[in-house]
């Protein structure tokens, strides 16, 4: 054999052994929900400010239809089309669950069986959660009532059906640190979690890059509608307007300023928004208004 | 003067000829004002809204008379027949996105708007009789108008830009 051919698959192994390690998944530390005990009544308002029902409710869902999260919203992207899984407490959605594993999937991304699992499930934003959040909602998805509907297999062509490369995409795009660095007020740095922990305004309302990742130098800026129709409205100071109580109203209620309503996706938002305290729906608003 | 006379004919006749070009026949006609008429009942609702919800966000003083009657507006206007301001061939992909945000759905067997129409007029009724007693009792009573008003919006009209 050519000594040129031996050096270029000796090459290939490396490096295909080095993709493979980097591409690893990798959990959360094993202690990191020891010694929390989840409190249904807090964890409730975690799952409203994290949005969970927007799509892990069935898609057609009012109400407290809400609460049973059979999954089946279809959420169109360039890279095929993601069908959000049951994660109900029973036995077709995620009722085996510990904790640990749903501390896995929020903050690392990972699935109790140790696979990646897709950014629809958008850990960039739970990342940032504190384990004593994961604890409280953790609780409180357990009194929710079980779906027996079956979950979906995502609808994603090569290569983005191999979970493995999700690795890679993981260390590009997985971002421990705030994007507003300096929360000036307690309320501002209410905000700041709301949004960047658990409300995940940005992944609609922030452009991505070519990997598909959020750009964070262009945050809240707006953005093409994933599903390829129309456009995402920037809600960064520069283009809107309106005041910190004009948006409050508009997450309580759905009236714009101009009392219009609230369309499409974001009313699905705007009735989780609705279940928060007043105070944080002010404080989302004034870490709105904060951002440069 | 005559000059001027002759140019405001002209651009009349070149405006009637132009919008006779969009629409040259009665049964367009009828259509796109069966979308003003109804375009006109939703600028009701968000005048008397309006009031409505500044008073619940601080920016007007409560007044219960006031707040009465605007809610008594809604809830007549909710009432309105609407039988003739939704005909076949009114939505978004006929008449294009500049002249209505009325998604073809409406239109689908399967469709809700009526139901939820009443639904809409059943919240107006209740914010009618909730917006006199008391600046609390008309806040609660807009959040349910509200999401009455997003459930339509959120299927049957054009995702906004």
């Amino acid at each position: 054999m050519p000594r040129i051919v031996t050096i270029i698959i000796a090459v290939a192994v490396v490096g295909a052994a080095a993709g493979w390690m980097v591409s690893a998944p990798k959990p959360v530390p094993d202690d990191v929900m020891a010694g929390l005990t989840g409190d249904p009544a807090r964890g409730e308002q975690v799952f409203w400010a994290a949005g969970c029902a927007s799509c892990h409710a069935a898609p057609d869902a009012k109400d407290d239809a809400k609460l049973v999260l059979s999954g089946g919203y279809r959420m169109e992207s360039p890279f095929g089309t993601f069908v959000a899984p049951n994660i109900s407490p029973g036995p077709e959605g995620i009722g085996d669950w510990t904790a640990q594993d749903l501390a896995n999937a929020l903050l690392a991304g990972v699935s109790p069986d140790g696979r990646h699992l897709y950014p629809s499930l958008p850990y960039t934003t739970y990342m940032h959660m504190q384990p004593q959040d994961v604890a409280d909602l953790k609780s409180y998805m357990d009194t929710l009532p079980a779906s027996d509907t079956a979950s979906l297999p995502h609808e994603l062509g090569f290569p983005f059906n191999m979970r493995r490369g999700l690795g890679l995409w993981k260390r590009i795009n997985m971002n421990p640190d705030w994007v507003l660095t300096d929360a000036a007020t307690p309320e501002i740095e209410r905000g700041r979690y709301l949004v960047e922990a658990l409300g995940h305004c940005a992944e609609c309302h922030t452009p991505r890059d070519a990997t598909g990742g959020l750009d964070r130098g262009r945050w809240m800026q707006g953005a093409p509608n994933p599903s390829g129709k129309g456009k995402i409205p920037a809600i960064d100071p520069a283009n809107l307007k309106w005041s910190a109580g004009d948006i409050s109203y508009y997450l309580e209620t759905g009236f714009t300023p101009d009392y219009d309503s609230a369309g499409g996706q974001m009313t699905k938002v705007v009735a989780s928004m609705a279940r928060l305290q007043k105070s944080d729906r002010d404080a989302i608003a004034a870490y709105l208004k904060a951002l440069p | 003067m005559k000059y001027g006379i002759a140019l405001v004919a002209g651009l009349m006749t070149a405006g009637i000829l132009g919008t006779s070009a969009i629409s040259d026949s009665h049964a367009d006609k009828a259509v796109l004002a069966a979308v003003k008429a109804r375009q006109s009942q939703m600028t009701l609702y968000a005048f008397n809204i309006g009031l409505l919800g500044g008073m619940a966000k601080g920016e007007i003083e409560y007044d219960a008379t006031a707040a009465s009657a605007a809610a008594g507006n809604l809830a007549a206007l909710s009432k309105l027949d609407q039988s003739r301001l939704w005909p076949q061939g009114s939505d978004n992909a006929a008449l294009g996105d500049e002249t209505t945000e009325a998604l073809p759905v409406i239109w689908s067997a399967d469709s809700t708007i009526g139901q939820k129409a009443m639904e809409m007029s059943e919240a107006a009724v209740a914010l009618e009789q909730a917006a006199g007693g008391g600046l609390d009792s008309l806040r609660g009573a807009i959040g349910p108008l509200g999401k009455s008003c997003g459930s339509c919006h959120e299927t049957y009209r054009k995702a906004q830009n």
